[in-house]
């Protein structure tokens, strides 16, 4: 049976257009001027136990506005869902202890304790007893490295630690269902490793379910089965890795840096859509030249100072898919 | 863990989170003293104009004000997590609160917790112990009692009044000092025996904030006179529940402010 299921949900936002000065804050009170901005319209899905699912879109597509209704933060104004069994906003407490939360934007922890402290606080505050938080907290410590930042108060953490202590603390009650809202958002490489490595082995050893919103793609290579695509307030593609591959245009991107900046790149085969300076970027379709040959015949005919091959990012995946998708609209 | 024990430890972890920076707790505990002995000017100040109040004896006064000023300050004290409610709201820090499976109330209000709030609690039992001492009536085991309910009733007044307060941030972030600002203001008015004020004033502190339910009222029968207002002594003793009801009234105002929440866009 599926664990999450989402019918029609729809959320508006009030925007109030603010007033200058005093008098304007004053007139606010009164009588306001609203200007409606539609954040999801009308989203239907299924997540079924266990599924890793990747939510993508650029920014302000909804992936955060849809995270905090199925983890009861906000009510929606139209729509069904139920989680666990629950409808999330209806039945708060007893359904936000059943699941984990992280906001890579935000920290659950105190800013100004020592994460250990934030920990046994969360403890209390979701009546872990104490063996199988000894158990639960020891995993953590092993699996994310955490022992020399223990003592140390979260306001000291960077952002990469700050994040491995907050999947920690997410995890401590036990949930089996676990909302990822940007979780590799602005880490460094190494944490952005360490963070996938250990969500992949939550959802295959444990079988948590995680759903995980993102705008990198690499997030989604390297994690997830199944994707969902959201743009405006709509799932405009929801299926496997593979699918999206399909759907959208296979095309690659090489990135060629020239010794010589006065010289024209010459590469049979690619198309140049930009160049500034010394460096060119090329985009190819990897079924009529494969990489190998491309950057054969480029390093063959110029001298050249570096150069690597990139997927196009997330937002062209998406206009790709508005435009080329058939999107019914 | 029950819900009282979770709050003593948010306290306690409030508390050593600001003694991190001791220089500003100590700059804040020395201006909170500062703050109280220009009070205390205030105070003397104002009895010397109210004394001559007809029909109040100057202890007579100092009961009000000492039974509402200790009553102001245990609400004080554990109200400055919805003080600056305002500011969660409006950076969504809320949404921590929302996800975790405790009361949103407790949790917000063992956020934070203002301990130099606490000049205020001794400023008012020393006004109400001298106020006491020098009026007729004797204080025996009931007046004892019922001094203590309407402290407590006006407590859970306070403490209804900040909810409320805070609850006005799920709507409009910016209302909230100006709200702040009134709440003060109804202290300093409701401190004097009501009945120096006109009827809508009367009426308006019994039935609509039914602060007089839980100072006047309740003093007048401690102090074992009759009524300028002519209410009945059975009236005195159970008013201070009102209290009470005002502080239930607000929590289910609060639960409709939290389904209004709208957290931030980032
Ligand atoms: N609390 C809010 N108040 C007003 N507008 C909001 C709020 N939260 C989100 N929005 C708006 O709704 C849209 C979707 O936002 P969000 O769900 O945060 O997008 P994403 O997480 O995909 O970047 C954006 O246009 C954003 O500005
Ligand atoms: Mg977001």
């Amino acid at each position: 049976m599926a664990q999450i299921q989402v019918e029609g949900l729809t959320k508006t936002f009030q925007i109030a257009k603010r007033r200058a000065g005093m008098l304007g804050a004053l007139a606010g009170v009164v009588r306001r001027e609203h200007r409606e901005l539609v954040a999801l319209d009308a989203i239907t899905f299924e997540i079924g136990q266990g599924e890793l699912i990747g939510y993508v879109g650029p920014n302000g597509a909804g992936k955060s506005t849809t995270i905090k209704i199925l983890s009861g933060i906000l009510v929606p104004d139209a729509g069904h869902c139920e989680v666990l069994g629950f409808v999330p906003w209806r039945e708060r407490r007893r359904y936000v202890a059943a699941i984990g939360v992280v906001f890579g934007q935000r920290t659950q922890l105190w800013w100004d304790l020592p994460v250990v402290e934030s920990f046994d606080l969360l403890r209390s505050i979701y009546h872990v007893d104490d063996a199988s938080y000894r158990r639960t907290l020891d995993e953590m410590v092993s699996l994310l490295d955490l022992e020399p930042l223990l003592d140390t108060p979260v306001r000291q953490l960077s952002l990469g630690q700050r994040m491995r202590c907050d999947l920690a603390a997410s995890l401590l009650h036990e949930p089996s269902l676990l909302f990822l809202d940007e979780p590799t958002i602005g880490l460094d490489a190494p944490s952005k490793l360490a963070v996938r490595d250990f969500v992949k082995r939550l959802n295959r050893d444990r079988g948590v379910t995680v759903i995980l919103t993102t705008h990198d793609m690499d997030d989604i290579e390297t994690l997830c089965e199944r994707v969902m695509v959201i743009g405006d307030g709509r799932i405009l593609q929801d299926g496997s890795l593979a699918d999206l591959r399909e759907r959208v245009s296979p095309e690659r991107r090489l990135i060629v840096d020239l010794e010589d900046p006065e010289v024209t790149l010459d590469a049979p085969g690619a198309r140049v859509i930009s160049r500034e300076g010394p460096r060119w970027e090329l985009a190819f379709d990897p079924r009529v030249v494969s990489p190998a040959q491309l950057i054969t015949q480029v390093a063959s005919r110029h001298a050249v100072r570096d150069l690597f091959v990139e997927n196009p990012p997330i937002e062209e995946v998406i206009t790709e898919i508005y435009d080329h998708g058939g999107l019914a609209s | 863990m029950r819900g009282s024990t979770l709050y003593r430890r948010m306290v306690a972890v409030s508390i050593r989170a600001q003694m991190q920076y001791r220089a500003s707790f100590l700059l804040l505990s020395l201006g909170q003293a500062g703050v109280t002995v220009i009070e205390f000017f205030g105070i003397w100040a104002l009895f010397d104009r109210f004394g001559r109040l007809p029909d109040w004896t100057l202890a007579e006064v100092a009961v009000f004000y000492g039974v509402v000023n200790v009553a102001f300050s245990f609400s004080d004290a554990v109200s400055r997590g919805f003080d600056l409610f305002g500011q969660d709201v409006r950076q969504g820090d809320f949404d921590r609160v929302l996800v975790r499976p405790r009361s949103s109330l407790l949790q917000v209000a063992g956020s934070r917790f203002a301990i130099h709030r606490i000049g205020r609690l001794i400023q008012g039992a020393v006004v109400l112990a001298v106020g006491l001492s020098q009026v007729e009536s004797q204080m025996g085991p009931v007046e004892g009692l019922l001094l203590v309910f309407a402290i407590a009733g006006g407590a859970a007044l306070f403490l209804g009044l900040v909810v409320l307060q805070a609850t006005l941030a799920f709507w409009s972030t910016e209302t909230l000092e100006l709200m702040n600002t009134m709440t003060y203001g109804g202290v300093q008015t409701a401190q004097y025996p009501i009945a120096i004020y006109r009827e809508a004033f009367r009426r308006f502190f019994t039935f609509v904030v039914p602060l007089a339910c839980v100072a006047y009222f309740p003093v007048v029968a401690v102090l074992g006179r009759p009524d300028p207002l002519g209410s009945p002594f059975w009236f005195q003793c159970v008013a201070p529940l009102a209290g009470f009801a005002f502080l239930f009234a607000s929590f289910g105002v609060w639960q409709i402010g939290v389904r209004h929440y709208t957290s931030t866009g980032s």
